[in-house]
């Protein structure tokens, strides 16, 4: 077990050190620096500050230098936000997305998940048709189609919920219902499609002979295989929570980190930029790792090698 | 009687025409991909046409859909906007398709070690969080439409080279590839006119399912802003204009969200339906 934690954390540093290049390389060689639009600036202020944050200095001098403070967890300072690093601002704002994704992550689990086993309690009846009906129309409706809409109709139509804004636990209740909303749908399918074929199996007939209630026999004996195709998902799952909260941060105007991204890219803020991409990446690499941990638990057939 | 002999193709025809929810989008795809060729004639106004003496008005006669703050008929837009979305989603797949493909037929094609490196090198990249690279790249080099369907095309060919590579890697074992080989055939060739043209199936099924993922990776970028730029129109720029008016003028958002949903909605049935129709494994026999 540890064995294998420890070499999916090795196998994920090359993939980190590829990720700093590109961003790296990518930036610095496009057209265009994070000073352009301040035009009036004399030469001698643009000299003093592109040597401040050392932009004067040859490539490769900048590159083992932007390296060498990653090596120390350093991401430098914002271009754009005097006096704030990067590790500031990620530090102010990601508790914020994390919040958001954790709530979407618990709706698309508890609707996807409730909604795929009814279905697969009661395949074909109109439960299951309506179940997956609804996450077909939720598969192929995007964040940014649905998060307007429920405003229109619960905030501005009905007045139940707000428009926007990040103060109360009502404020959390669109954004996260937005983010969630697609994954509810595809781990319902996953569900159903799972269930399905655990609920066939003998030990299941089995628990079911031996008088167990319907409930123990869906909680301790179904859902220990039924659920595995679900947390497979959950990879992809929050990497995509994760690059979703850009957009939904943006429509509900919530302060989190995915709007920073946004923000800072239109700014060209290099160091933000590479930052901020940097740290999802991590983010989305070690979610991965847990992921599989989660997987090789509960399927004893999963070999940790 | 002799039976007449069924063709994989004739085969999977009559599958997908019997399988509703794929007739549906197959039909709805058509007709969007007809509206889009025969825009210039349909739209009733031009695209950057503005009246800003009429500002935003709700639907009416004049403009079935309504129009924008500045007086732009949102009709015409949209129409505008589904050539734009429509032709990033085939270019782009095609550029996918063409990097995945060669990427995977070369791969699974010559094994061993080669294959080793190229899989791995796939591995590592489906790790990376690829949409921050085509907002990297949006800003950094432009916002244009070349650039959007390159980047997006770009990161979506990593599943079809798997796919690819596997189909290929069973089907070099078989007595054509080997007869090729021993006529001398050369390894490109071998690759591309005997192994990639039995592979279209699988091919044409991932491409359709990809269409309508980078269509909405499309309309993703422009609603940040990243994408197509105004005065241009595509759906995603609609909708991100449309969520600013939201309150007083619903049908920005509405229109433009639902024919991207109902869009998406047809080609993902049509590929489940494609894939139904092809997978050998279906067949009836």
């Amino acid at each position: 077990m540890l064995k294998f934690v420890l070499k999916r954390l090795i196998g994920a540093i090359p993939v980190l050190w590829i990720i700093a290049t590109l961003t790296f390389f990518m930036i610095r060689l496009a057209p265009g620096g994070p000073f352009d639009q301040d035009k009036n600036l004399p030469p001698d202020i643009m000299k003093n500050i592109e040597a401040k944050y050392h932009l004067d200095e040859p490539l490769p001098q900048q590159y083992t230098r932007y390296m060498k403070s990653l090596l120390r967890l350093d991401l430098g300072p914002s271009f754009k936000y005097a006096n704030r690093t990067v590790n500031d601002i990620i530090a102010a704002a990601f508790p914020v997305s994390a919040e958001l994704a954790l709530w979407a992550l618990m709706f698309a689990l508890l609707v996807g998940v409730g909604a795929g086993t009814v279905a697969s309690l009661h395949p074909g009846t109109w439960k299951d048709h309506s179940a997956m009906g609804l996450a077909m129309a939720g598969v192929c409706t995007p964040n940014f189609v649905l998060g307007p809409v429920l405003v229109l109709v619960f905030s501005l139509w009905l007045g139940w919920l707000p428009v926007a804004g990040w103060y109360g636990a009502a404020d959390r209740i669109l954004p996260a219902i937005t983010l969630g909303a697609i994954y509810a749908a595809y781990v319902a399918r996953l569900t159903r499609g799972g269930m399905l074929e655990i609920l066939r199996q003998d030990f299941i007939r089995t628990a079911r002979a031996k008088g167990l209630p319907e409930s123990q026999v869906i909680i301790r004996h179904a859902f220990r295989g039924g659920l595995l195709p679900t947390v497979t998902f959950l990879g992809p799952a929050i990497a995509g929570i994760v690059t979703g909260s850009l957009v939904v941060e943006l429509i509900f105007d919530i302060p989190g980190l995915g709007r920073f991204f946004v923000q800072s890219a239109l700014n060209r803020d290099y160091t933000m930029v590479m930052g901020t991409a940097l740290f999802y990446a991590v983010l989305i690499i070690f979610m991965n790792i847990l992921v599989d941990i989660a997987y090789a638990c509960l399927d004893p057939r999963v070999r940790y090698d | 009687m002799i039976e007449r002999g069924e063709s994989l193709w004739m085969d999977a025809r009559r599958r997908l025409f019997q399988n509703r929810a794929a007739v549906f989008g197959l039909a709805v795809v058509c007709v969007l991909v007809a509206l889009a060729i025969f825009t210039p004639y349909l739209a009733p106004y031009d695209y950057d046409r503005q009246d800003l003496a009429l500002g935003a008005a709700a639907p009416s006669a004049a403009h079935p859909f309504g129009t924008d703050s500045l007086g732009r008929d949102l009709l015409t837009r949209m129409l505008y906007g589904s050539r734009i979305s429509l032709l990033v989603g085939f270019l782009a797949t095609l550029v996918s398709m063409g990097i995945g493909v060669t990427y995977g037929a070369v791969s699974g094609y010559l094994g061993g070690r080669t294959d080793g490196i190229l899989m791995r090198t796939v591995d590592i990249l489906y790790a990376l969080p690829f949409i921050f690279f085509v907002i990297i790249l949006m800003v950094y080099f432009g916002r244009s439409l070349v650039n959007l369907f390159i980047a997006l095309g770009c990161i979506q060919w990593l599943t079809m080279a798997r796919i690819v590579r596997g189909q290929v890697i069973s089907l070099k074992q078989k007595e054509f590839v080997e007869a090729a080989v021993a006529m001398g055939v050369s390894t490109p060739s071998i690759v591309f006119r005997h192994l990639v043209p039995n592979v279209l199936g699988p091919i044409i099924v991932y491409a359709t399912l990809t269409v309508p993922t980078v269509m909405l990776e499309e309309a993703f970028i422009s609603f940040l802003g990243l994408g197509v730029q105004p005065p241009m129109s595509s759906w995603g720029l609609l909708m991100s204009d449309g969520v600013k008016h939201l309150e007083l003028e619903p049908w920005l958002i509405l229109f433009p969200g639902f024919f991207l949903s109902l869009t998406l909605f047809s080609l993902n049935f049509l590929g489940d339906g494609l894939r139904d129709a092809l997978d050998p494994r279906y067949r009836s026999d």
